[in-house]
């Protein structure tokens, strides 16, 4: 069970929040636009990487703030926590 | 006792309370402080039970958690009985019943007995060999495999136990109250910090407390005197807390740890009364220490398994401890130092010491030679080859090894024997490291795996690290605590230890015999019974990974996860295969360490408190009116209303009819309910809902469809604006909670700019339904200013009204189909509201409904039920509502999915009607829909979603998800069941009131 710092309210246990996946994936501002495929490479596809992750994750049970985590998903240590809109450490 | 087995020991057993207990039916004696194990070997009882495949008896062997075999069913009630607890950890308590498990019909004669004689045909992977023949016969092994491994009984009847959960926090968790996490723990606490010290024993000092011996001196005083003065230090040290018989459970990752805390299970039954039996503490540290010790190692050699055969280490602490000798014709096996002092201890006590056997060539060390001064004798580079005594061993018999120690030579010398200490060295308990993901080295010097790698803030010290010498475990656990702890200086810096140094090691891990291998037991894993050759076998056919020779021959499978053999089992496949034993890798150590029971993980989440629910707050009232509930969600809901003796059918049909010929009233309390305020309020609902809002106006309530941005129906729902920026939203009752979450998240993270708050009120109003032609008549009732002509209050609008001083929130809004109102007040008077309408409506037969009187209603009308008609696969197109979607809008969540080549395929499944040939065959929910039967496979079409008998249209209705179906209207089709093939015709959705006339009373 993870101890997340939450930036709103300090460390509180795991089951307070909810995981939202990948970070920075921006909605595309003009969907039509699209195509097929660049639409689809926004909705479908994720890099579930083994290593630092870059995701968002909500104080769900708590202030229901969204925030960022760096997370290394080999050990799941929790590198940095950020707020959403800043841009991703460099880890 | 008649046998003399108790010495005078008064220290940690009090003999002024004699407590009687029950063993295999016969009544036996023993005193507070005995473990159950204790208490039986004091009786000269050793056999207790039969080994789990071949059914050899088996004694008890060690004085800890890693018994294999004197493993009990304690208790006989029905409810409290507790199956697989082992005799060395429970306290015997006055009263205790306990009985052998895996024999049949007794321990002493057991049936299971002839599979010893039939052993050569019980070999490794026998099960997964024979009972895989013919499949269909494996049902008939099934039975007798079970009936014949009985391990114990588990109870029949509710655990009437009460259990807790506890939250802790600390600065330091210490895992073992030994001397080594004693020290740490002094040393933490000198240095302020709060200190958390778990033990699972009942008194502190792990093995040192008892150790009697001169040899070992710390400070210049006996070892366990100095002991207990720090024990008795730690005690009054307001900064630690401790907890004794608590044993570790998990070691989860950021060192969340689960300790299970025994409360109740050493009282006699009579003292248990209204006491919490167990508590899980579930612990957040900062940092831990494990100091969890070692545990002894056997000797694998043939026929190492008889009654009477145990760890010397456990032999020692029987005599120490307890007062108890576990035989008068003692000898040790050995290949190191520490037997010896289980040599001094037998000595000590006057309990005859006929030999002792070490594989060594020689040892000079202090303790070695005091033994040899005592003039007992050692055989030097012997080995037991064989045992003898069935039910005890009464025999050994040993010869000389060869140089290289892989054969015997010699003359067979036979020595008499009640009782054999073994000792095969140590292995350090690193079960918790490893389970908190930490990586093991091996050390090729003391063959043992140690703690190596960790991302935690952990340490391990003593024993669990790999010292094994008293001035080693000293001396590191001060230096390692205090740079774990980053402190300069502590009160142990100046400590003098006085120990005997272990000089020689030699190690063999399959002791050789005079016989063939394939003609000896040597036992590895004594809970299932496999055997040095079994592991032999299973390299020779083929199984390489540790992981697979485990499940093949089952070694460390057992409910001890292997503690004693596990390293026996490695050391074997690395001797056979050629390989170090630090490439082959460990087992994973699962949690629980020790097995723990159901109760002690759920706690208090039991019965009516198992999971939360909600109850409207009319919820009452549809208890005194005889309401069945169903769950949605976490929601108790009204389902119907049965009525003498009315079947869920009869009520449906009551309550559908009423509702649709004069008037019926819904408790609606449960939809979601959320408040969205700001400037930007109206553009948020352009942009989550399918349709357009820019028009709404105030006092107007407009359906909303809501996708996922896969384009997929996810909720729906009537939002309401009440003033310019201010709107209610209503959502499913089991969507809720997802849709708030959701609109939260875009609101938070893709459209920060937009000036919109959101607030869930679910809970703060309650809702009543009213609906039927009468509806307008009751209502006006109620509300007699209340301006209700379709002029001033029409479908899909909305009232602020004052009922008293009740505000009330009206909206015409229908589900049903019919002319209906649903009045909103803050939830404290929704009980008050809804008898209002019930007395109002009186006159009129107003008829309460529950949701599946809904549900059929909204059917009639073809209204979806998101969640039922849809399962995430469903666009609105699907779903035949492509009037909702705007074609004016640039952008909506989900909106470019709709053209996505997979969304715009004309062979999607779409909702449809189906009406079934005979008006009265009700279809199931959830059956397929086939066009062809014969053609094999047969394509599945669809399925069907909803499906009721209407007793308005006299028929039954249907409405499925079918293939193409805008295509098919007016086809028929067969929905085939198990007995029979139902005919059905496409139709429309809508079945009643295509013109929506009843909508206006
Ligand atoms: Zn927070």
């Amino acid at each position: 069970m993870f101890l997340i710092n939450c930036p709103y309210c300090g460390e509180r246990d795991q089951s307070e929040f909810v995981s939202g996946g990948e970070a920075h994936i921006a909605r595309p501002k003009q969907p039509t636009e699209l195509n097929d495929d660049q639409w689809a490479e926004y909705l479908f596809m994720r890099k579930n990487i083994k290593g630092i992750q870059f995701e968002r994750w909500n104080h769900a049970h708590g202030c229901r703030k969204w925030f960022n985590v760096a997370r290394d998903t080999s050990n799941d240590k929790i590198e940095k926590i950020y707020k959403m809109g800043e841009q991703p450490p460099k880890i | 006792m008649s046998k003399n087995l108790r010495i005078n020991n008064k220290q940690f057993v009090d003999e002024t309370r004699k407590l009687s207990f029950i063993f295999n039916g016969k009544k036996l004696y023993g005193y507070k402080g005995d473990t159950l194990a204790s208490a039986l070997l004091s009786n000269d009882i050793h056999l207790v039970g039969r080994s789990f495949k071949y059914h050899r008896p088996r004694g008890i062997m060690t004085s800890g958690s890693e018994e294999p075999n004197a493993i009990l069913q304690i208790g006989n009630d029905d409810a409290l009985t507790d199956p697989n607890v082992r005799a060395t950890e429970i306290e015997l308590y006055d009263g205790l019943i306990c009985n052998s498990q895996n024999c049949w019909p007794s321990v002493k004669f057991d049936i299971g007995g002839i599979n010893n004689f039939l052993s050569p045909l019980l070999p490794a992977g026998f099960y997964y060999k024979t009972f895989m023949w013919p499949a269909s016969f494996w049902e008939k092994y099934e039975y007798f495999i079970r009936k014949s491994a009985g391990l114990g009984k588990s109870p029949t009847k509710q655990d009437p136990d009460m259990y807790d959960h506890r939250y802790m926090h600390c600065d330091i968790l210490i895992v073992g109250g030994g001397v080594s996490g004693l020290i740490a723990a002094k040393i933490a606490s000198d240095d302020n910090k709060k200190v958390l010290l778990l033990e699972d024993k009942e008194l502190l000092g792990g093995s040192l407390i008892y150790d009697d011996n001169d040899i070992s001196k710390i400070d210049n005083q006996k070892s366990s005197e100095w002991l207990k003065k720090l024990i008795e230090n730690i005690k009054n040290d307001k900064n630690i807390i401790i907890k004794t018989r608590t044993s570790l459970a998990a070691y989860h990752n950021y060192n969340f740890l689960l300790a299970r805390q025994n409360l109740t299970d050493h009282l006699s039954v009579n003292d248990r009364n209204n006491k919490i039996r167990q508590r899980l503490y579930k612990i957040r540290a900062k940092k831990v220490i494990i100091s969890t010790g070692a545990i002894e190692r056997p000797q694998v050699f043939h026929n190492n398994d008889r009654p009477g055969i145990m760890l010397a280490s456990a032999v020692k602490k029987y005599i120490d401890y307890y007062g108890v000798r576990c035989g008068l014709e003692n000898v040790i096996f050995t290949n190191n130092d520490s037997a010896y002092e289980t040599a001094l201890s037998l000595h000590k006590s006057g309990t005859k010491l006929n030999a002792i056997i070490d594989i060594r060539d020689n040892s000079s060390s202090e303790i070695v030679n005091k033994v040899k001064s005592l003039g007992i004798q050692i055989y030097w580079n012997h080995t037991v080859v064989n045992t003898k005594g069935y039910k005890r061993i009464n025999k050994i018999i040993i010869m000389k090894l060869n140089d290289k120690g892989n054969d015997v030579i010699g003359k067979k010398i036979e020595l008499n024997c009640d009782c054999l200490a073994i000792s095969g060295g140590w292995t350090p308990m690193v079960h918790l490291f490893t389970q908190s993901g930490g990586k093991l080295r091996f050390d090729n010097k003391d063959n043992i795996f140690v703690p190596d790698k960790t991302n935690l803030d952990q340490l391990s010290i003593g024993s669990a690290k790999g010292d094994f010498e008293l001035d080693d475990v000293l001396k590191n656990s001060i230096k390692d605590t205090k740079k774990f702890l980053n402190i300069e200086n502590s009160n142990f810096d100046k400590i003098d230890v006085k120990c005997s140094k272990e000089k020689e090691k030699k190690n063999i891990w399959l002791l050789p015999s005079d016989r063939p291998l394939s003609k000896t037991k040597p036992f590895l894993d004594y809970q299932n019974d496999s055997t040095a050759k079994d592991i032999k076998l299973a390299l020779r056919e083929g199984f390489k990974s540790i992981e697979h020779v485990k499940r093949y021959t089952t070694t460390g499978m057992g409910t001890d996860q292997g503690k004693l053999a596990n390293m026996h089992a490695l050391g074997i496949v690395a001797d056979t295969t050629n390989t170090n034993m630090g490439d082959l890798g460990t087992t994973t150590f699962r949690p629980p360490y020790t097995p723990l029971t159901f109760g002690t993980i759920v706690g208090r989440n039991v019965g009516q408190f198992f999971d939360i629910f909600r109850k409207t707050p009319m919820h009452e009232w549809h208890v005194e009116n005889n309401a069945k509930f169903e769950n949605v969600g976490q929601w108790k809901r009204a389902w119907y209303y049965p009525k003498d003796g009315e079947t869920m059918h009869d009520a449906v049909q009551r309550e559908s009819k009423a509702a649709r010929e004069s008037s019926g009233i819904l408790d609606a309390s449960t939809l979601g309910k959320i408040d969205i305020q700001g400037t930007d309020a109206n553009e948020f609902l352009n942009r989550v809902y399918t349709n357009a809002w820019s028009k709404l106006q105030i006092g107007k309530c407009r359906y909303g469809l809501m996708l996922n941005e896969d384009g997929m129906v996810y909720d729906d729902g009537v939002t309401t604006r009440l003033s310019e920026n201010h709107y209610l939203m209503t959502t499913t009752t089991g969507g809720a909670a997802n849709v708030m979450s959701k609109l939260e998240d875009y609101l938070q993270t893709e459209w920060p700019e937009l000036d919109v708050f959101l607030t869930s009120v679910t809970d703060h109003y309650a809702t009543a339904s009213v609906c039927g032609p009468n509806a307008k008549k009751i209502i006006n009732k109620i509300f007699k200013d209340l301006d209700l002509s379709d002029e001033s209050f029409p479908h899909m609008s909305f009232k602020e009204v004052k009922l008293g001083e009740i505000n009330c929130r009206v909206m015409r809004i229908s589900f049903t189909g019919e002319l209906s109102y649903e009045i909103n007040v803050e939830a404290s008077y929704g009980k008050y509201i809804w008898e209002k309408c019930i007395e109002a409506g009186k006159e009129f037969n107003i008829t309460p409904y529950g949701t599946e009187t809904m549900h059929l209603l909204r059917a009639e009308k073809g209204f979806i039920i998101v969640g039922q008609d849809t399962d995430g696969t469903m666009t609105p197109v699907d779903l035949q509502m492509d009037w909702i979607i705007s074609k004016k809008k640039y952008d909506f969540i989900g909106k470019r999915s709709l053209y996505r080549s997979d969304t715009i395929r004309e062979d999607r499944k779409q909702l449809v009607g189906l009406l079934t040939d005979d008006p009265n065959e009700i279809l199931e929910e959830g059956a397929q829909i086939v066009k062809d039967e014969n053609k094999k496979p047969v394509d599945m079409l669809g399925h069907v979603t909803s499906s009721y008998f209407s007793p308005t249209l006299k028929k039954s209705i249907a409405l499925a998800v079918l293939k193409e179906g805008k295509q098919l209207k007016g086809q028929k089709l067969l929905v085939p069941m198990i007995d029979k093939t139902i005919k059905v015709t496409v139709s429309d959705t809508i079945f009643l009131d295509k013109e929506n006339e009843r909508i206006n009373g």
